[in-house]
């Protein structure tokens, strides 16, 4: 065969592609810092269309316009965005020949939290491939899903197999002048989720997706976008574990859910990010947006544990666009040590006859805060809109603060808003009694505080309740006083 | 005489630096009940306290041998592992834990301390089942919260089913009759003496000689300013129902 210049093309492109980065490069790294060229450089290094290079270039413009907020009860060293580098392909981890070669005291965390073996070797990197930074998301169950039309794939896998679906429902939830975070994450988001639910199909499974942040120093940008169209029924799980840092990490996730007529999303959170060490070094910064659109009878359900991260915001919210439609959040925040946590939720009544549910429980130990700020907005169409909400506060020791932040407003003199708000402290009394019944204190604390988040790990799928009762058991070990 | 379950020798304690408890003796052999009774102040949840080890109260002086065992030496867990029980007088509600699962965790935690294996769930629920009948304990009841939203009686008779689940060598009752009225008095007091054996011991606090028509004592003891001032038979209680408190404290005085 005749050797054309096609045929050189094809192999400079592979050539380009060993020498340039990924095999030469443990780690294929952006430079350190944040401009045009920076983004050019992750969206050619995606292959990414022109549409979405415009896309982050305009979120760049708009987020260099914006002030980084200030949040009261939070206090941090902002971070350096200057500093950061805002793209890594997964490098090449060693791989590990078996699970003694780990780190025993991860893996000690791991035995506790009840992860299967199997488990263990998948997120500690034996001899399983595995996902980890920014880069590409597991997706078990594939050609079971496929068989259903449903798509469930990275987002830059998404971005070129199904690009007009992206296109038409990117950023149209979360906007990219949203805020300042989620501007930056629209400039130079890295990856993420994609999942679409065509009409009328039940997902038989619970779609579940493992991040992680491996490299060090590394700011994780994702971007998960699920779309259940009418009719159609999804359970979304997102869980996180991440190994001990020394330095802190940014995190801005946006996530956006889309249920269309007649659909339901179910999106449930463990998080357990590395929160710093107990004088509160270290530790994970996590900013995320995370906001659904609910169409006429639709319906949104958030149940988030969180546990981890040195500084936590994050506000998953519904907008109950559609008549009738239903917005719920379960939310359980746990601050430990230094951590701060200022979570809650938004709920936007728009359509007539809509409902939403707010339940949070707030566990504060050692010298954290932990914050709840919440919005429920009725619109002036929302006829007979009714909201609940309940914003509960555990104390562990008298050095941690609870705060309680609701706002209401209301434009409809029809709608009905309930709110509920108790804050206690765990009681010595309750300690001695578990004691006086043979319950050792680490146990008393354990049933005390699983007690007390009840209503929302009874939420969650059942393989995850159970490792987020656990890993509430660990988050608070010694931690009363 | 039944063998020794606990002696108390000039115990003494205090809280926050002021002296409640100025040197109790006292010895409980298997198979008896005692009955202490006293004013108001004279040092009797103090007693039970110390004795479970509640942390507050810091114990000054004296020395408690339970089976062999010093008993100021033990934690609190240990104590209830080794078959010490109170019955509160203001039972504690745990929101959200049921108290199934509360007593599971208890009886696990006993058998993990005695080398045991946990008892299966089937016999557990057999066992729960039997118990509480004894106190009439309604099904609803148990799968609730840990006395969340009980009434006092069906406070009182949560723990004696408690107690009757974990069959403790001695049983503290801390005024256990107060805010019962007559018919679950008579539950209550039906329960503990189904409970009594020739191995177990028992002792009552209470302001009232009423609970001790039902429960009947070998023993009773009059305490007053953190001593013991009277011991007698059941009788001393009826006296005291009908002259009162003021003239021991004369003569003690």
């Amino acid at each position: 065969m005749k050797y054309t210049e096609e045929h050189l093309k094809e192999e400079l492109k592979d050539k380009e592609y060993e020498f340039g980065f990924t095999t030469e490069i443990e780690s294929e790294k952006a430079p350190n810092g944040i401009n045009e060229e920076i983004i050019r450089f992750i969206s050619g290094k995606k292959n990414e269309p022109e549409w979405l290079l415009e896309y982050r270039l305009n979120a760049l413009k708009v987020w260099q316009e914006m002030v980084e907020p200030e949040w009261v009860h939070v206090k941090y060293q902002k971070p350096d965005f200057q500093g950061i580098s805002y793209y890594a392909a997964p490098k090449k981890k060693k791989e590990l020949k078996s699970l003694d070669e780990v780190d025993p005291e991860i893996r000690k965390t791991m035995d506790r939290l009840g992860i299967s073996l199997e488990e263990q070797k998948k997120l500690t990197g034996v001899a399983v491939d595995f996902v980890m930074d920014s880069v590409s998301v597991a997706t078990s169950f594939k050609e079971k899903l496929g068989e259903l039309g449903i798509i469930f794939m990275s987002f830059s896998e998404a971005v070129q197999k199904h690009p007009d679906l992206v296109k038409k429902y990117l950023g149209t939830v979360v906007p990219t002048s949203d805020n300042f975070y989620a501007a930056l994450n629209s400039a130079v988001f890295s990856d993420g989720s994609f999942c679409y639910i065509p009409k009328g199909v039940r997902c038989p499974m619970e779609l579940s997706t493992y991040f992680r942040i491996n490299e060090s120093g590394t700011g994780q940008f994702e971007r998960t976008l699920v779309v259940a169209d009418e009719g159609s029924y999804v359970s979304y799980l997102e869980g996180c574990t991440a190994p001990q840092r020394d330095e802190n990490q940014l995190h801005a996730a946006v996530v956006e859910l889309i249920a269309l007529d007649n659909a339901e999303i179910k999106y449930s959170t463990v998080q357990n990010w590395y929160p710093g060490d107990k004088d509160g070094k270290g530790g994970v910064f996590n900013f995320v947006t995370k906001r659904g659109l609910c169409e006429t009878n639709a319906k949104i359900s958030w149940t988030q544990v969180e546990t981890g991260s040195a500084v936590t915001w994050k506000y998953p919210s519904c907008v109950l666009k559609g008549d009738n439609s239903i917005g719920e959040f379960y939310s359980v925040a746990v601050t430990n040590n230094y951590q701060q946590a200022d979570t809650g939720t938004k709920m936007i009544h728009i359509g007539k006859n809509t409902k939403s549910t707010v339940i949070s429980k707030g566990i504060s130990a050692g010298f954290s805060q932990n914050s709840y700020r919440g919005l429920v907005k009725i619109g002036k169409g929302a006829t007979n809109a009714r909201n609940f909400s309940q914003c509960d506060s555990l104390l562990m020791t008298d050095r941690c603060g609870a705060h309680t932040f609701p706002y209401i407003e209301c434009e409809n003199s029809t709608a009905q808003l309930e709110h509920e708000a108790t804050t206690s402290k765990i009681g010595e009394d309750q300690i001695f009694y578990c004691l006086q019944r043979g319950i050792s204190e680490e146990k008393a604390i354990s049933l005390i505080v699983n007690g007390y988040a009840k209503e929302v790990l009874n939420k969650l799928p059942m393989e995850f309740a159970v490792e987020a009762q656990k890993l509430l058991e660990i988050s608070l070990e010694n931690s009363v006083g | 005489m039944g063998e020794q379950i606990i002696k108390i020798e000039g115990l003494k304690a205090e809280i926050d630096g002021k002296e409640i408890l100025k040197g109790i003796n006292l010895t409980v052999n298997t198979g008896e009940i005692h009955a202490i009774m006293g004013p108001n102040g004279s040092g009797k949840s103090t007693l039970s306290s110390v004795l479970a080890g509640r942390e507050e109260y810091e114990v000054t002086g004296g020395s408690v041998d339970y089976l062999g065992k010093d008993l100021l030496e033990l934690d609190p867990e240990e104590r209830s592992w080794e078959g010490l029980f109170l019955a509160f007088q203001y039972p504690v509600e745990i929101p959200g834990v049921s108290n199934i699962n509360f007593l599971k965790t208890a009886l696990a935690e006993k058998a993990k301390y005695q080398g045991r294996e946990a008892m299966p769930a089937k016999e557990f629920l057999a066992l729960v089942k039997e118990k509480s009948a004894l106190v009439e304990l309604s099904d609803k009841l148990k799968n609730r919260s840990v006395n969340e939203g009980f009434s006092g009686g069906e406070k009182k008779r949560n723990e004696i089913f408690q107690m009757a689940m974990l069959e403790p060598r001695l049983s503290i009752l801390d005024e256990t009759d107060s805010g019962l009225d007559i018919d679950a008095l008579r539950i209550v007091a039906n329960g503990v003496n189904t409970l009594k054996t020739e191995n177990n011991a028992t002792i009552v606090i209470t302001h009232y000689q009423r609970l001790l028509d039902y429960i009947v004592p070998d023993f009773v003891h009059v305490l007053y300013d953190g001593r013991i001032i009277r011991t007698g038979d059941k009788n001393l209680a009826l006296e005291l129902e009908e002259r009162g408190y003021d003239w021991l404290i004369k003569e003690f005085a």
